[in-house]
């Protein structure tokens, strides 16, 4: 069953409220009337493509930029009046906004003086910090001289050195290589299971934010689209919008609205079979682990089929027959 | 791949560099040139350095320009600072047009014209000509130098720095002071330099806005020439070449070795 | 920060105060008449007798001051002047700028920087040395006259010519062209010459297709960074120029410390100012980007 079951979101008393948050930058509404919770020690990722408001949403937590409409709560209190710098939560930015001028040690330790911590406290923090990064011994460079990995990891020690309420991750791994961005995400959600403080990821990756987050909201033009386990957004998607945007979608009209099945769910086979739907292949492509078939049948979309490669691949070319079935409960509906 | 440089563009730039390098040398040179003639070579001599040190009007406006120059420079380079982060951080305030207008403006404008002002300003308030009206001339147009400058850096400066910086619990004055300001220290010091020696370099301002009692090495140095060529300048000119020379060039190997360091 | 425009105010009140409130100065005083006083012109506006006092000051004001510039001929002449030294010089800092910062430009990137503070550096140096430095070459016993004579050439006598003004000029402007000219060219794309190298162009109708047509931003740039102030020169046909070279900027001088005539030297000083206003606009509104890249003044 969900791998997550065992960790259920408790919203009885969220760490963070938004409610009906508007913002507006001009005549752009950047955020137009987000209601959201956000429990205590959750991993929450909000994703949704370039422009669609979750930086925004991001930066009003933090204190970046002022709501225009509604209120953010963080234990139940409104922080309008907070200034970023008295709020109880750390960013890690897109770009680390690592102090050039100072070296690993003093990055990590920066929060922490401004807090005031003890000098022998604050080193020893910052140690626990390192280690927690696995950057044990590079406390004397400078972040010229740090790989993108490295850099990265720094950032987030010194997000969490001065133990915030919540840790903000704007886009956190976009600047990594894709082998080093999916080891990442796995130690990032190691690093927040052991640590046990609430994580807020923005990030357009759909597949980034199904490995890292308990729940995912996605956003479109300002709202939220949906919110839910990765789960639930993926395989019950409440719309067509989000169901396309979390991976691919074969759709079919439904009355006034549609049904989904994905290309997995979906059985492809060279010979006739009794109630399949009779196509031709369009497209063939091979991923090594699966293939993905484009099959043209009839007027409508052309029907997309992923196969995973188990045994030998079965005997088809572009432009062959192909007849394409799904099982009555790989079928969801969608609103419309 | 870039194809290198070709027979004529090395010419070109040889020559260019030449051209520029040429009348310095040969002022240099002749800064140790035995003969009075200044064209004359008649082996060489520091008779002319020796006659430099006896000459306490020279002394006297050498030290005047010094003063005019490092307070009017740190005037303008704290003027300038300010004036850089208004107009690299805040977008749009009333009377930004004039603003930015009354900073690039003095960059092209001629000197005669900026002087004449000045001076018109310091005579309608009935303030006496002298060290201080200089000084203030002098930080006027310098400053416009240094936001110059100071912006450039301040413009490729991550604003996302601050912010952390301010995430991570400093106030946002403290956030610009513990972390832009040790960033763009380099551009601060670079506005400084520029200023102290544009002002160093000043005549014409300097002319029309100083008095009795300050008159700088400029304008020393111009009344010489006005009688003709005279070795004594040249050994003046030659010792001012090689301060700021070696300031110039001590301040770009800094720069350049804190860029690339290794 | 929170409030950056606040960082604008003390440096606003200090240029609204030395700068701007100056030059209401100057336009008042081209409007007097001068006078055998200290300071040397009326009317002057006398705020205690209330609002009469300022309407006397401005029955006083007078375009005498202009009337007597454009019926003089000495200062149409040194107007007409200015602005053909400077255009002539102008366009022989573009003949000779060009080539310098292309060839920079083509230099691999290691020796670029060094190029570049090569350039700088006579910047930093006195002007008025440098000025100083070519009456020792262009006098008639002077180091080009004995050069020439080697070669059985010449003698030239240049000192105190139109020609040597243009000399100094070209000379003393130099870095102004070429510094914005190189900052055009450096930073072209390297892959676009190769694009239009593939597409059929020789090296040469590369350059003049692609290379020469991007890096017009630097060409007006250096054309107004060198144009505009040298209009207003005083210290290069002062001391290189002969008595009858004709420029405003040495025209304002003579007015304001030989003739002692305020009001003319404010009156000049308006003109020139009205003449350079179109192209100090330009280079505001397009050039100052330019100019604030990083490395270009610093």
């Amino acid at each position: 069953m969900d791998a997550r079951s065992d960790r259920p979101v408790s919203l009885a008393a969220p760490l963070v409220r938004f409610e009906s948050v508007t913002k507006r930058f001009g005549d752009v509404v950047a955020v137009d009337g987000v209601s959201l919770d956000i429990a205590e020690g959750e991993f929450f990722a909000l994703l949704g493509p370039s422009g669609c408001g979750k930086t925004t949403l991001m930066r009003l937590l933090a204190g970046f930029a002022v709501p225009d409409e509604g209120r953010i709560l963080l234990n139940g209190e409104d922080i309008a009046g907070l200034p970023p710098h008295r709020r109880p939560s750390s960013m890690m930015f897109q770009t680390y906004a690592l102090f050039p001028h100072l070296n690993v040690e003093k990055n990590i330790g920066f929060g922490l003086k401004q807090q005031g911590w003890e000098k022998a406290r604050a080193a020893e923090r910052v140690e626990e910090m390192l280690s927690l990064v696995r950057l044990q011994g590079l406390n004397r460079r400078k972040p010229g001289e740090l790989s993108g990995g490295q850099a990265q990891r720094v950032a987030l020690a010194r997000a969490l050195a001065p133990g915030p309420k919540i840790l903000l991750l704007d886009e956190p791994l976009a600047a990594l290589d894709r082998k080093l961005r999916e080891e990442t995400q796995l130690e990032l959600k190691a690093i927040q299971r052991r640590l046990g403080v609430t994580f807020m990821i923005v990030t357009h990756d759909q597949d980034e934010a199904m490995v890292v987050a308990d729940r995912i909201a996605v956003m479109k033009d300002g709202q939220i689209a949906q919110v839910g386990p990765p789960r639930e957004v993926y395989e019950r998607p409440a719309s067509r919008y989000v169901a396309e945007f979390l991976g691919e979608a074969n759709l079919f009209p439904d009355g006034s609205g549609w049904r989904l099945v994905r290309p997995e769910k979906m059985t492809l086979s060279a010979t006739p079979v009794a109630g399949a739907t009779a196509g031709e292949v369009a497209q063939i492509a091979y991923f090594g682990d699966r293939t993905r078939y484009v099959v043209r049948a009839g007027a409508g979309r052309p029907l997309l089929v992923s196969r995973a490669n188990l045994g030998p691949p079965l005997p088809l070319a572009v432009g062959d027959s192909a007849w394409v079935s799904y099982a009555p409960d790989a079928a969801v509906a969608l609103g419309s | 791949m870039r194809t290198g440089p070709t027979v004529f563009n090395r010419l070109s730039v040889g020559l260019g560099l030449a051209f520029l390098y040429a009348p310095i040398a040969l002022l240099i040179l002749y800064s140790f040139n035995a003969s009075r003639l200044v064209t004359v070579w008649a082996g060489f001599s520091t008779r002319w350095y020796a006659a430099l040190a006896q000459d306490d009007q020279m002394l006297d406006a050498v030290w005047v320009t010094l003063r005019v120059g490092l307070i009017s420079a740190s005037l303008a380079t704290v003027l300038g600072t300010l004036a850089a982060v208004a107009l690299v951080r805040s977008g749009r305030f009333r009377g930004r047009a004039l603003f930015s207008g009354m900073i690039y403006a003095p960059l092209v404008m001629p000197e005669v014209i900026l002087g004449l002002s000045l001076l018109l300003l310091f005579v309608a308030l009935g303030l006496p000509r002298g060290f201080w009206t200089v000084t203030v001339s002098h930080a006027t147009v310098t400053l416009c130098y240094a936001t110059v400058v100071i912006q450039a850096r301040l413009a490729s400066f991550d604003v996302s720095l601050e912010e952390a910086a301010q995430d991570l619990g400093c106030p946002p004055l403290m956030a610009f002071v513990k972390v832009t300001l040790p960033n763009i220290a380099p551009a601060v010091a670079a506005a400084w330099m520029l200023a102290f020696t544009l002002s160093l370099d000043d005549l014409v301002i300097a002319s029309f806005t100083s008095g009795p009692g300050a008159t700088t090495l400029p304008m020393r140095l111009y009344s010489q020439v006005r009688l003709g060529v005279n070795p004594e300048i040249n050994a003046v000119s030659t010792l001012l070449i090689a301060v700021v020379g070696m300031g110039v060039l001590a301040a770009g190997l800094i720069q350049r070795r804190r860029e690339n360091p290794g | 920060m929170r409030r950056p425009w606040l960082a604008a105010v003390a440096p606003y009140a200090w240029l609204l105060v030395f700068f701007a409130l100056p030059f209401a100065l100057v336009a008042k005083l081209s409007l007097s008449h001068t006078v055998l006083a200290m300071p040397p012109y009326a009317p002057q506006l006398d705020l205690s007798k209330g609002h009469a006092g300022i309407l006397a000051f401005v029955h006083q004001l007078s375009f005498a001051t202009y009337a007597r510039l454009t019926s003089d001929r000495l200062y149409v002449l040194a107007y007409l002047s200015s602005l053909r030294f400077a255009a002539i010089a102008t366009a022989i800092l573009f003949l000779i700028g060009y080539p310098i910062a292309y060839g920079m430009s083509r230099f691999a990137p290691e020796s670029r920087h060094g190029l570049l503070m090569a350039v700088i550096l006579p910047f930093w140096t006195s002007f008025l040395i440098r000025i100083y430095a070519w009456i020792a070459i262009l006098k008639p016993a002077g180091l080009l006259n004995q050069a020439l004579a080697v070669l059985h050439l010449g003698p030239l006598s240049l000192l105190n010519t139109d020609a040597a003004v243009i000399i100094g000029l070209v000379y003393a402007y130099l870095p102004f062209m070429v510094l914005p000219l190189y900052a055009a060219l450096e930073r072209q794309d390297e892959r676009l010459i190769e694009a239009a190298q593939d597409l059929g162009c020789t090296p040469v109708q590369a350059f003049w297709r692609v290379t020469f047509p991007l890096s017009w931003p630097g060409v007006a740039a250096g054309g107004l960074l060198c144009f505009i102030p040298m209009v207003g020169e005083f210290v290069i046909p002062d001391l290189l120029g002969g008595s009858d070279t004709l420029m405003l900027g040495r025209t304002i001088w003579t007015e304001f410390f030989a003739d002692r005539d305020w009001p003319a030297a404010s009156a000049v000083a308006i003109v020139l100012l009205a003449t350079l206003a179109v192209p100090i606009a330009l280079f505001q509104r397009q050039q100052a980007p330019l100019l604030e890249r990083p490395g270009v003044l610093s």
